[in-house]
């Protein structure tokens, strides 16, 4: 599938936007909870303009979402982006499958103990 | 262990899987059907803002799929079509391209529990009507389909910090 021919997929975009080291830092930052620009910028060598227009990569990748709180604007994973790069790595049936059949084994030898 | 495609597999519309599991179809067909939220990739396969904490298959036909977000709020997934205890169900599968429900959609799951001796299950999944998908089918197939691969993995890692070494 050539990427110049056909729009790229949200797994080529997610990829694309994290070829940025700094990106992926600042990616890194939301993991655990949402911040703001001025939060996201503390404590890196990059300028908040230049975050925000990495965030604006981002969002754009469905990576990240932005959404207000009062007159804050606050950034945060997007769990559906995520989604899309995993089931593209790992494949989603196989994936799910494999955890299925470890949970069913589990519980048979569960039962053969009783 | 990875679950075997079928060598056949090249029906661009399904996605054909299977696995053998150690455990009889009873057990089988219990944890997949109402311990789904056990053993569900359920921090990436999900399509809610909260955190989601389990999985639940309403069991009978017309039933909800669903999952539960750790603040009490549901979203759909699909809907039960077939409900044959221990050896057949089928789901539809409702979440479009952008991971988000929708009722229209109606891809269809059918999972087969076929005992293999006394204690021991194999699972046949087909995932079909992927055309639904429309233009998006093959990424859609894609994703479905592909074997979990680390050295894929590794391999694109590697290209990628070539690229960066090089700039």
């Amino acid at each position: 599938m050539s990427r110049t021919a056909v729009a790229a997929t949200r797994a080529d975009k997610a990829l694309d936007a994290f070829g940025d080291p700094t990106r992926r830092r600042i990616f890194e930052r939301l993991r655990h909870r949402t911040r703001s620009v001025g939060e996201i910028a503390d404590g890196m060598d990059v300028s908040r303009p230049a975050v925000s227009q990495h965030l604006k990569v981002l969002q754009q990748a469905g990576l990240v979402v932005v959404f207000s709180q009062g007159t804050r604007r606050l950034y945060s994973i997007e769990p559906r982006g995520i989604a899309a790069l995993r089931g593209w790595l790992d494949g989603f049936w196989d994936e799910a499958l494999t955890a299925f059949k470890e949970a069913a084994e589990r519980e048979a030898s569960r039962e053969r103990k009783r | 262990m990875k679950a075997q495609s079928m060598p056949a597999n090249d029906n661009p519309n399904s996605v054909w899987k299977t696995t053998l599991v150690q455990a009889p179809p009873a057990v089988a067909w219990r944890v997949f059907t109402e311990r789904m939220g056990t053993w569900w990739p359920l921090s990436v396969y999900k399509i809610g803002k909260a955190n989601a904490v389990d999985a639940v298959i309403e069991p009978r036909v017309g039933g909800r799929w669903y999952e539960c977000g750790d603040d009490g709020s549901t979203c759909d997934w699909g809907r039960v079509l077939l409900w044959e205890p221990p050896s057949r169900l089928v789901l539809s599968y409702d979440i479009n391209a952008d991971w988000q429900y929708d009722p229209d959609l109606k891809t269809e799951i059918e999972v087969r529990f076929i005992a293999k001796g006394e204690s021991a299950t194999r699972v046949e999944l087909e995932h079909r009507k992927l055309d639904r998908y429309g233009a998006r089918r093959d990424e859609m197939r894609r994703i479905f389909n592909t074997e979990g691969d680390w050295g894929r993995l590794l391999a694109m890692f590697a290209a990628r910090a070539a690229e960066e070494v090089s700039r």
